[in-house]
Protein backbone atom coordinates (compact mmCIF):
# COMPACT_ATOMS: atom_id res chain seq x y z
CA UNK A 1 0.00 0.00 0.00
CA UNK A 2 2.57 2.47 0.74
CA UNK A 3 3.50 2.11 -2.93
CA UNK A 4 0.39 4.04 -4.14
CA UNK A 5 0.86 6.66 -1.73
CA UNK A 6 4.81 7.09 -3.62
CA UNK A 7 2.63 7.11 -7.09
CA UNK A 8 0.71 9.55 -5.91
CA UNK A 9 3.80 12.06 -4.97
CA UNK A 10 4.83 11.38 -8.44
CA UNK A 11 1.74 13.24 -9.90
CA UNK A 12 3.39 16.40 -8.71
CA UNK A 13 3.69 18.58 -12.10
CA UNK A 14 7.37 18.83 -13.03
CA UNK A 15 7.46 22.61 -13.24
CA UNK A 16 7.63 24.14 -16.61
CA UNK A 17 8.84 27.42 -15.90
CA UNK A 18 12.33 27.49 -16.83
CA UNK A 19 11.04 26.07 -20.56
CA UNK A 20 10.51 29.29 -21.60
CA UNK A 21 14.30 30.28 -20.89
CA UNK A 22 15.53 27.11 -22.84
CA UNK A 23 13.49 27.94 -25.75
CA UNK A 24 14.72 31.52 -25.44
CA UNK A 25 18.44 30.19 -25.24
CA UNK A 26 18.08 27.74 -28.37
CA UNK A 27 16.12 31.42 -30.49
CA UNK A 28 19.09 33.66 -29.51
CA UNK A 29 21.60 31.08 -30.33
CA UNK A 30 19.20 30.53 -33.98
CA UNK A 31 19.13 34.24 -34.53
CA UNK A 32 22.78 34.95 -33.82
CA UNK A 33 23.72 32.24 -36.44
CA UNK A 34 21.41 33.20 -38.77
CA UNK A 35 22.56 34.87 -42.25
CA UNK A 36 19.33 36.72 -43.89
CA UNK A 37 21.43 38.47 -46.31
CA UNK A 38 20.53 37.13 -49.68
CA UNK A 39 23.39 36.27 -52.07
CA UNK A 40 23.17 38.47 -55.23
CA UNK A 41 25.23 38.67 -58.13
CA UNK A 42 26.16 38.81 -62.05
CA UNK A 43 25.64 36.02 -63.62
CA UNK A 44 27.93 34.21 -66.25
CA UNK A 45 28.11 31.30 -68.01
CA UNK A 46 31.95 30.38 -69.03
CA UNK A 47 32.93 28.32 -72.31
CA UNK A 48 33.68 25.06 -72.25
CA UNK A 49 37.69 24.31 -71.79
CA UNK A 50 39.42 23.05 -74.73
CA UNK A 51 43.06 22.67 -74.93
CA UNK A 52 43.46 23.01 -78.62
CA UNK A 53 43.38 26.90 -79.30
CA UNK A 54 39.87 28.52 -80.83
CA UNK A 55 39.56 28.26 -84.62
CA UNK A 56 40.72 31.31 -85.71
CA UNK A 57 37.30 32.94 -87.39
CA UNK A 58 36.79 35.28 -89.97
CA UNK A 59 35.32 38.32 -88.77
CA UNK A 60 33.87 41.29 -90.20
CA UNK A 61 35.55 43.88 -88.02
CA UNK A 62 32.38 46.15 -88.04
CA UNK A 63 30.59 43.50 -86.00
CA UNK A 64 33.09 43.37 -82.96
CA UNK A 65 33.10 45.51 -80.40
CA UNK A 66 36.09 45.42 -78.63
CA UNK A 67 36.95 46.24 -75.03
CA UNK A 68 40.09 46.56 -73.22
CA UNK A 69 40.72 47.45 -70.30
CA UNK A 70 44.19 47.96 -69.24
CA UNK A 71 46.30 47.56 -65.85
CA UNK A 72 45.44 51.74 -65.59
CA UNK A 73 41.88 50.39 -65.63
CA UNK A 74 41.23 52.44 -68.33
CA UNK A 75 38.91 51.64 -71.05
CA UNK A 76 39.78 51.57 -74.71
CA UNK A 77 36.91 50.91 -76.75
CA UNK A 78 37.14 50.21 -80.47
CA UNK A 79 40.59 51.98 -80.28
CA UNK A 80 39.28 55.02 -78.35
CA UNK A 81 39.88 55.91 -75.09
CA UNK A 82 36.46 56.05 -73.21
CA UNK A 83 34.46 56.73 -70.25
CA UNK A 84 32.94 53.94 -68.11
CA UNK A 85 29.90 55.93 -68.32
CA UNK A 86 29.36 56.50 -71.79
CA UNK A 87 30.48 52.45 -72.55
CA UNK A 88 26.71 51.66 -72.01
CA UNK A 89 24.94 53.69 -74.68
CA UNK A 90 27.90 52.87 -77.43
CA UNK A 91 27.36 49.37 -76.97
CA UNK A 92 23.36 49.46 -77.58
CA UNK A 93 24.20 52.12 -80.32
CA UNK A 94 26.29 49.45 -81.52
CA UNK A 95 24.46 46.52 -81.04
CA UNK A 96 21.20 48.16 -82.41
CA UNK A 97 23.16 50.01 -85.40
CA UNK A 98 19.58 52.15 -85.61
CA UNK A 99 21.22 54.88 -88.43
CA UNK A 100 22.45 51.81 -90.15
CA UNK A 101 25.91 53.36 -90.20
CA UNK A 102 28.38 50.68 -92.08
CA UNK A 103 31.19 50.73 -89.36
CA UNK A 104 28.63 49.23 -86.77
CA UNK A 105 26.97 45.70 -86.47
CA UNK A 106 25.18 44.29 -89.06
CA UNK A 107 22.59 43.32 -86.86
CA UNK A 108 22.07 42.60 -83.39
CA UNK A 109 22.58 38.78 -84.58
CA UNK A 110 26.26 39.16 -85.16
CA UNK A 111 27.14 41.82 -82.79
CA UNK A 112 30.01 40.18 -80.96
CA UNK A 113 31.54 41.82 -77.89
CA UNK A 114 34.86 40.78 -77.35
CA UNK A 115 36.64 41.44 -74.02
CA UNK A 116 40.31 41.75 -72.91
CA UNK A 117 41.84 42.75 -69.77
CA UNK A 118 45.54 42.61 -68.37
CA UNK A 119 46.12 40.83 -65.69
CA UNK A 120 46.59 43.76 -63.14
CA UNK A 121 43.33 45.10 -63.71
CA UNK A 122 41.26 45.51 -60.89
CA UNK A 123 38.36 43.25 -60.75
CA UNK A 124 36.15 46.01 -59.75
CA UNK A 125 36.55 47.29 -62.63
CA UNK A 126 36.39 44.78 -64.98
CA UNK A 127 33.07 43.94 -63.24
CA UNK A 128 32.16 47.18 -63.64
CA UNK A 129 33.07 46.82 -66.89
CA UNK A 130 31.19 43.30 -67.54
CA UNK A 131 28.10 44.96 -65.86
CA UNK A 132 27.56 47.85 -67.94
CA UNK A 133 28.09 45.52 -71.04
CA UNK A 134 25.81 43.02 -69.52
CA UNK A 135 22.98 45.94 -69.13
CA UNK A 136 23.53 47.34 -72.57
CA UNK A 137 21.90 43.89 -73.62
CA UNK A 138 18.94 44.09 -70.81
CA UNK A 139 18.17 46.92 -71.71
CA UNK A 140 17.46 46.52 -75.32
CA UNK A 141 16.08 43.29 -74.66
CA UNK A 142 13.42 45.54 -72.61
CA UNK A 143 13.03 47.53 -75.27
CA UNK A 144 12.09 44.74 -78.12
CA UNK A 145 10.07 43.51 -75.34
CA UNK A 146 8.30 46.98 -74.88
CA UNK A 147 7.73 47.33 -78.91
CA UNK A 148 6.88 43.63 -79.45
CA UNK A 149 4.10 43.32 -76.61
CA UNK A 150 3.84 46.36 -74.85
CA UNK A 151 5.28 44.64 -71.95
CA UNK A 152 8.14 44.51 -69.43
CA UNK A 153 10.47 41.53 -70.39
CA UNK A 154 9.60 40.00 -66.94
CA UNK A 155 5.78 39.76 -67.84
CA UNK A 156 5.91 38.28 -71.20
CA UNK A 157 5.79 34.23 -71.76
CA UNK A 158 8.61 31.90 -72.02
CA UNK A 159 8.43 31.79 -75.74
CA UNK A 160 8.28 35.29 -76.15
CA UNK A 161 11.40 35.59 -74.30
CA UNK A 162 12.92 32.81 -75.85
CA UNK A 163 12.74 34.58 -79.32
CA UNK A 164 13.74 38.19 -78.16
CA UNK A 165 16.90 36.35 -76.50
CA UNK A 166 17.28 34.84 -79.64
CA UNK A 167 17.23 38.10 -81.80
CA UNK A 168 19.39 39.78 -79.34
CA UNK A 169 21.92 37.14 -78.05
CA UNK A 170 24.76 38.59 -75.40
CA UNK A 171 27.59 37.04 -77.68
CA UNK A 172 30.69 38.07 -74.88
CA UNK A 173 33.88 36.93 -75.69
CA UNK A 174 36.68 36.83 -73.39
CA UNK A 175 40.54 36.76 -74.91
CA UNK A 176 43.22 35.64 -72.76
CA UNK A 177 44.53 38.71 -70.48
CA UNK A 178 47.93 39.80 -71.34
CA UNK A 179 50.59 39.60 -68.85
CA UNK A 180 50.60 43.21 -67.74
CA UNK A 181 50.80 44.99 -64.38
CA UNK A 182 50.29 41.67 -62.46
CA UNK A 183 51.49 42.37 -58.63
CA UNK B 1 -20.66 53.48 -11.60
CA UNK B 2 -20.91 50.72 -9.42
CA UNK B 3 -20.24 47.91 -12.10
CA UNK B 4 -16.67 49.85 -12.47
CA UNK B 5 -16.12 50.16 -8.53
CA UNK B 6 -16.80 46.52 -8.19
CA UNK B 7 -14.06 44.91 -11.04
CA UNK B 8 -11.82 47.55 -9.75
CA UNK B 9 -12.33 45.74 -6.61
CA UNK B 10 -11.54 42.27 -7.36
CA UNK B 11 -7.61 41.57 -7.40
CA UNK B 12 -6.38 42.16 -11.04
CA UNK B 13 -6.38 38.90 -13.01
CA UNK B 14 -2.35 38.15 -14.02
CA UNK B 15 -1.95 37.28 -17.64
CA UNK B 16 -1.42 33.95 -17.65
CA UNK B 17 2.17 33.21 -19.24
CA UNK B 18 1.67 29.86 -19.94
CA UNK B 19 1.17 29.81 -23.63
CA UNK B 20 4.53 31.92 -23.35
CA UNK B 21 6.61 28.63 -24.17
CA UNK B 22 4.57 27.60 -27.24
CA UNK B 23 4.94 31.60 -28.57
CA UNK B 24 8.66 31.41 -27.93
CA UNK B 25 8.54 27.69 -29.44
CA UNK B 26 6.98 28.77 -32.73
CA UNK B 27 9.64 31.66 -33.05
CA UNK B 28 12.44 29.27 -32.92
CA UNK B 29 10.51 26.89 -35.43
CA UNK B 30 10.82 29.77 -37.95
CA UNK B 31 14.42 30.24 -37.48
CA UNK B 32 15.44 26.74 -37.08
CA UNK B 33 13.64 26.62 -40.85
CA UNK B 34 15.42 29.85 -42.15
CA UNK B 35 18.57 29.50 -40.77
CA UNK B 36 21.57 28.49 -42.85
CA UNK B 37 24.56 28.12 -40.63
CA UNK B 38 27.58 30.68 -40.71
CA UNK B 39 29.54 29.44 -43.09
CA UNK B 40 33.23 29.04 -42.75
CA UNK B 41 34.75 32.30 -41.18
CA UNK B 42 36.40 34.08 -43.43
CA UNK B 43 40.56 34.89 -43.56
CA UNK B 44 40.48 36.69 -46.22
CA UNK B 45 39.27 40.31 -46.98
CA UNK B 46 36.33 40.45 -49.11
CA UNK B 47 34.64 43.57 -50.05
CA UNK B 48 32.66 42.79 -53.44
CA UNK B 49 32.10 45.41 -56.19
CA UNK B 50 28.85 47.27 -56.38
CA UNK B 51 26.72 46.19 -59.59
CA UNK B 52 23.08 46.62 -61.51
CA UNK B 53 22.28 43.54 -63.13
CA UNK B 54 22.18 41.27 -60.01
CA UNK B 55 20.85 37.86 -60.70
CA UNK B 56 19.79 36.33 -56.86
CA UNK B 57 21.05 32.81 -55.73
CA UNK B 58 18.72 30.75 -55.33
CA UNK B 59 19.51 27.46 -53.59
CA UNK B 60 22.27 27.88 -51.22
CA UNK B 61 22.50 23.65 -51.07
CA UNK B 62 23.78 24.41 -55.13
CA UNK B 63 26.31 26.70 -54.35
CA UNK B 64 29.76 26.74 -53.72
CA UNK B 65 31.87 29.77 -52.86
CA UNK B 66 35.55 30.65 -53.62
CA UNK B 67 36.67 33.94 -51.53
CA UNK B 68 39.73 36.27 -53.36
CA UNK B 69 41.21 38.89 -51.37
CA UNK B 70 44.01 39.90 -49.29
CA UNK B 71 44.80 37.84 -46.12
CA UNK B 72 42.92 39.25 -42.78
CA UNK B 73 45.61 40.87 -40.55
CA UNK B 74 46.58 38.34 -38.09
CA UNK B 75 46.74 35.91 -41.02
CA UNK B 76 49.40 38.14 -42.53
CA UNK B 77 52.74 36.40 -41.13
CA UNK B 78 51.34 33.06 -42.11
CA UNK B 79 49.92 33.50 -45.82
CA UNK B 80 51.77 37.11 -46.65
CA UNK B 81 49.99 40.06 -48.46
CA UNK B 82 49.06 38.93 -51.48
CA UNK B 83 45.34 37.97 -52.57
CA UNK B 84 44.85 35.00 -51.88
CA UNK B 85 41.74 32.28 -52.61
CA UNK B 86 40.37 30.69 -49.58
CA UNK B 87 37.90 27.52 -50.52
CA UNK B 88 35.94 26.24 -47.39
CA UNK B 89 37.73 27.61 -44.10
CA UNK B 90 41.75 27.33 -45.53
CA UNK B 91 43.35 29.03 -47.98
CA UNK B 92 44.15 27.33 -50.74
CA UNK B 93 46.09 27.14 -53.67
CA UNK B 94 44.18 27.06 -57.32
CA UNK B 95 45.47 23.68 -58.19
CA UNK B 96 42.52 22.57 -55.58
CA UNK B 97 39.47 23.77 -56.98
CA UNK B 98 38.73 20.82 -58.71
CA UNK B 99 38.84 18.80 -55.64
CA UNK B 100 36.87 21.37 -53.66
CA UNK B 101 34.28 20.97 -56.42
CA UNK B 102 34.31 17.28 -56.82
CA UNK B 103 33.39 17.32 -52.95
CA UNK B 104 30.87 19.74 -53.17
CA UNK B 105 28.86 17.88 -56.28
CA UNK B 106 29.09 14.63 -54.07
CA UNK B 107 26.83 16.09 -51.92
CA UNK B 108 24.33 17.16 -54.26
CA UNK B 109 21.57 14.97 -55.56
CA UNK B 110 22.65 13.94 -58.88
CA UNK B 111 19.06 15.06 -60.89
CA UNK B 112 20.20 18.80 -59.20
CA UNK B 113 23.92 18.69 -60.38
CA UNK B 114 23.48 20.80 -63.19
CA UNK B 115 21.95 23.20 -61.39
CA UNK B 116 25.67 24.02 -59.32
CA UNK B 117 26.79 27.45 -59.45
CA UNK B 118 29.81 28.65 -58.03
CA UNK B 119 29.88 31.86 -56.32
CA UNK B 120 32.97 34.02 -56.73
CA UNK B 121 33.31 36.66 -53.92
CA UNK B 122 36.44 38.55 -54.85
CA UNK B 123 37.31 41.96 -53.38
CA UNK B 124 37.07 44.74 -55.78
CA UNK B 125 41.00 45.76 -55.38
CA UNK B 126 42.40 42.49 -56.62
CA UNK B 127 44.15 42.68 -59.85
CA UNK B 128 42.28 40.02 -62.52
CA UNK B 129 45.61 37.73 -62.65
CA UNK B 130 44.32 35.48 -59.87
CA UNK B 131 40.27 36.04 -60.56
CA UNK B 132 41.87 34.46 -64.62
CA UNK B 133 43.53 32.00 -63.32
CA UNK B 134 40.48 30.45 -60.68
CA UNK B 135 38.69 31.21 -63.76
CA UNK B 136 40.48 28.84 -66.39
CA UNK B 137 40.54 26.25 -63.42
CA UNK B 138 37.23 26.09 -63.38
CA UNK B 139 36.40 25.45 -66.87
CA UNK B 140 38.88 23.06 -66.64
CA UNK B 141 37.10 21.38 -64.15
CA UNK B 142 33.58 21.70 -66.05
CA UNK B 143 32.08 24.00 -63.50
CA UNK B 144 30.85 26.83 -65.67
CA UNK B 145 28.37 28.59 -64.07
CA UNK B 146 29.62 31.35 -62.04
CA UNK B 147 27.89 34.02 -60.40
CA UNK B 148 29.85 37.20 -59.94
CA UNK B 149 29.00 38.07 -55.94
CA UNK B 150 28.01 41.56 -55.51
CA UNK B 151 25.91 44.42 -54.09
CA UNK B 152 23.29 46.16 -55.65
CA UNK B 153 23.59 49.66 -56.65
CA UNK B 154 20.90 52.12 -57.04
CA UNK B 155 21.93 54.39 -60.44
Amino acid sequence: MGKTSTRDRVSNEINAGSMADIAFLLLIFFLVTTTIDVDKGVLVKLPPWSDEPPPELELNERNVFSVLVNSENQLLVREQLTNIGELRERAKEFIMNPAGRPDLSKSPKQAIVSLKNDRGTEYGTYLEVYNELKAAYNELREEESQKRHGKAFEYITDDERKAIRRDIPLVLSEAEPSDFGEE
Amino acid sequence: MSKFQKKRGKSSPEISTASLPDIIFMLLFFFMVVTVLRDASLKVSVNVPNATELTKLEKKSLVNYLHIGKPLANYQELYGTKPSLQLGDKIAKISDIPLYLEQHRNTVPENQRTGITASLKVDGEVTMGIVSDVKTELRKANQLKVNYSAKPRVD
